[in-house]
């Protein structure tokens, strides 16, 4: 760890996802990144953060009907958490696999729903949690910690 | 390697980013799907694609590349060179098709980037 990062003051940051809402996972991933850079943290473990929200807001964005983004950074760790009201997670082992998807043809377009978001969030997460009830919603969070940069598949 | 020399390569035009063309290329990542860029990308990478949308410029500042050509002559729109342009990332835009550009970039020595090697397992 580094002195700057020991010094991580905790910072909360918010930000609500409408239905369809598809850019707000680009912005808000660009908008953490910057500052995140700020707090002079590694470009690692920035970079990380940033493809976790980014897929976690993309997935609220064509599944749920809303949901919300918490990022929070403690001294010791950065967690992103969503939160959604949607159809929810018939079967999380499956959407875990790479190549699943039940993304609709727009967003295959746009260069997503490849099967690949969770994986992907799995593969930058030091811990992640899914937790899903069908027809209600689902949360996730992954946490990344500044000293294990290490990824856990 | 540098944008500029990239822009010569491609015979590409400079979209926005003109302070930008000193930056260095260590590699190139040529794709259209987002998650493989998220996956995959190494910072400092040049990132080739035909996808045209804001998510392009989004994905190439979250992972820190240092340029992005677009392929077969497309040009975004105003506002994803205005987000570019913003974040200090040049756009390229040339008219070589995907497979031509990649295989002007090979042969010029540029080497691959790619992070996670491993595409099934992402080992």
């Amino acid at each position: 760890m580094t002195e700057m990062e020991a010094c991580t003051p905790q910072i909360t940051l918010d930000f609500p996802i409408g239905e369809k809402d598809f850019f707000i996972a680009g912005e808000s991933a660009s908008k953490v990144k910057k500052i995140l850079q700020q707090l002079g943290l590694k470009q690692d473990i920035v970079r990380k953060v940033a493809i976790i929200i980014y897929e976690a807001a993309m997935n609220v964005s064509i599944h749920a009907s809303h949901g919300q983004l918490k990022v929070r950074v403690d001294p010791e760790s950065i967690s992103v958490e969503t939160e959604d009201t949607g159809a929810g997670i018939p079967d999380i082992d499956l959407a875990m696999k790479e190549g699943y998807s039940t993304a609709p043809y727009e967003i295959r377009e746009m260069g997503f729903g490849a099967g690949m978001g969770l994986p992907n969030i799995k593969q930058c997460s030091d811990e992640l949690s899914i937790e899903s009830k069908v027809g209600k919603g689902t949360t996730l969070k992954a946490t990344v910690y500044f000293v294990s940069s290490t990824c856990v598949i | 390697m540098k944008i500029k020399d990239v822009q010569e390569i491609l015979k590409a035009e400079l979209l926005c980013g003109d302070s930008c063309v000193d930056n260095d290329v260590e590699g190139y990542f040529a794709c259209d799907l987002i998650s493989e860029m998220l996956l995959h990308m190494k910072p400092s990478s040049l990132l080739v694609t035909s996808l045209l949308n804001a998510h392009v410029v989004h994905t190439a500042h979250v992972m820190d590349v240092s340029g992005v050509v677009f392929v077969a002559g497309k040009k975004p729109d105003e506002t994803i060179i205005a987000n570019a342009r913003q974040n200090a990332i040049p756009l390229l835009s040339t008219s070589y098709l995907m497979y031509e550009s990649c295989g002007k970039l090979y042969v010029s020595g540029i080497g691959i980037s790619l992070e996670n090697t491993d595409p099934v397992s992402g080992d």
